[in-house]
């Protein structure tokens, strides 16, 4: 599984990070981090990520 | 039966975030079978949030609004710009405006809210409600009328991003009603109400408490707004968020409990029947995470939500494989954009309201602020105010917010 985040689009809502905390995460400043090539074990929790985002800037590709 | 023998078909009533989504999660559920989708208004599923704030001030086009449906959905049915009128449970048939009847085999119910309206006497031209694309792009043209005076009735969170949003287009008069002392306290309780009056004050947002409308003066169109403690408030354009009533009509008639939404047992089904189920704004179910007893919650993470556990739910019935899931324990998650600032909440702060803490940053100034709403001494909702950094302190709170255990109700 392959992540994708459109950071243009990102406003740095963490609801990813409460949806998938294993995958996406805040710096110190706020600003998104994520890991781009997680566990499929994980697909669940960033399908969950994809759909929570405000600006629907998260792209799951396989 | 297995997954990929499915056959008749599901009826999705209300094409909005809920009802894409709910398409959506009945086939990663194992759903083959067809589905069709019922909405009355003429476009595809589109995003709300950003009519009060984007859209209003003239940043987003409606081809950014326009949510992406998965894969798996391509082979839907779509029936847009139709309105199902009545239901018969019953029988499993649903009639719509134009007098065709839909059979099915599963119906969702995803009709969602629309807004309450004062009754108050006075004028209706140049009064406005947001909830469709075409209300915002109506009160985005009366704001950016030259010398407009805006007043906004209901200091909830729609009223206060319009009151928001009005101040950066430059409108020069902008005023917000409401009955209670302090904005947006309903949900978020005083202490971050006193906060968020001081930030929109000082962003010029003036503000009428503690008075509700008594009526609207004007012969054929809306001059201004009396106030039920006799003053008047010169207004063109009057904005009302005052709340919403449940799209549920159309189900009348069919034994169901439809006092506020669509009433549904912890997997989501209405009344009892295992072949409907409701999802978003408009059910009302009851989250194990916290007591158990039903209520709506209008938050935009809901859709998703009920959508996954409906079609769960659903897709077993429909298989006959009687799968119990687990009980239904929902983290709801709100945010909200006003000013330079962002509001986010996780969890159920008005169910923590009595005991609430400053968990970081002072609520003097305008610097990040997160606070802590606790029942039984337990966190039950965060809300950060501020920015990016206030998300990530916020962050931080998550383990204790699922740390509390779901009751079983
Ligand atoms: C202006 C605005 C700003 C918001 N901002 C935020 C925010 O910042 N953060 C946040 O968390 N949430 C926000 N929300 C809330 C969020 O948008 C909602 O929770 C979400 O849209 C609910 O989706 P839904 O599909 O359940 O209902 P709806 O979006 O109301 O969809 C229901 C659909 O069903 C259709 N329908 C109704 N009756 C019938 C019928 N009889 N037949 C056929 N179709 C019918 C309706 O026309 C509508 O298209 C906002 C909402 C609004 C209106």
């Amino acid at each position: 599984m392959k992540v994708v985040v459109d950071m243009n689009k990102c406003q740095d809502h963490g609801q990813c990070v409460f949806a998938s905390p294993d995958v996406f995460s805040l710096d110190a400043d706020g600003r998104l981090l994520y890991v781009p090539d997680p566990d499929d074990a994980l697909r669940d929790e960033v399908e969950e990520a994809a759909d929570v985002c405000p600006l629907q800037a998260i792209r799951i590709e396989d | 039966m297995t997954a990929s023998e499915s056959t008749g078909r599901v009826l999705v009533v209300g094409a909005s975030m809920a009802g894409l989504r709910a398409a959506e999660q009945l086939r990663a559920a194992g759903w083959t079978g067809a589905i069709t989708l019922v909405g009355d208004e003429p476009h595809m599923p589109y995003n709300r949030p950003p009519l009060s704030k984007e859209v209003l001030a003239g940043k987003a086009p409606f081809a950014s609004l326009a949510f992406r449906p998965r894969p798996a959905v391509a082979d839907a049915a779509w029936l847009l710009g139709r309105r199902a009128v009545t239901a018969r449970l019953p029988e499993r048939t649903v009639v719509l405006d134009d007098g065709t009847s839909l059979s099915y085999d599963g119906l969702v119910v995803a009709t969602g809210m629309r807004p309450r309206r004062l009754t108050c006497p006075g004028p209706l031209p140049g009064r406005h409600t947001v909830r469709t694309l075409d209300d915002a792009q109506g009160l985005r043209e009366a704001l950016t009328r030259p010398g407009a005076r805006v007043v906004v009735v209901g200091a909830g969170f729609i009223g206060c991003e319009v009151a928001a949003t009005a101040v950066a287009l430059g409108v020069r008069e902008v005023t917000v009603v409401d009955p209670l002392p302090l904005p947006m306290t309903g949900p978020l309780g005083p202490l971050l109400g006193r906060a968020l009056l001081r930030r929109h004050e000082a962003r010029g947002v003036r503000f009428a408490l503690g008075t509700g409308v008594a009526g609207f003066t004007g012969d054929d169109r809306v001059t201004g707004v009396e106030l039920s403690d006799g003053r008047v408030l010169a207004a063109d354009v009057v904005v009302e968020s005052v709340g919403s009533v449940a799209n549920t009509e159309w189900l009348d008639g069919n034994g169901l409990d439809l006092t506020d939404g669509v009433r549904t047992d912890a997997l989501l089904r209405a009344g009892g029947r295992p072949e409907a189920v409701a999802v978003g704004d408009v059910a009302r179910f009851p989250n194990a995470r916290y007591d158990g007893v039903p209520r709506r919650v209008e938050h935009w993470s809901i859709p998703g939500d009920t959508a996954k556990q409906a079609a769960r739910t659903l897709v077993a019935h429909l298989h006959g494989t009687g799968e119990e899931p687990a009980p239904f324990a929902p983290l709801p998650t709100f945010w909200s954009d006003q000013h330079d600032f962002r509001l986010q909440s996780f969890g159920a702060p008005s169910y923590g309201a009595d005991d609430v803490r400053v968990l970081d940053g002072t609520t003097d100034g305008d610097g990040d602020l997160v606070v802590g709403y606790h029942r039984d001494g337990l966190l039950v909702g965060v809300v950060a105010l501020g920015g990016p950094g206030a998300a990530s302190a916020a962050a931080r709170h998550r383990p204790a917010l699922l740390a509390r255990p779901a009751v079983t109700a």
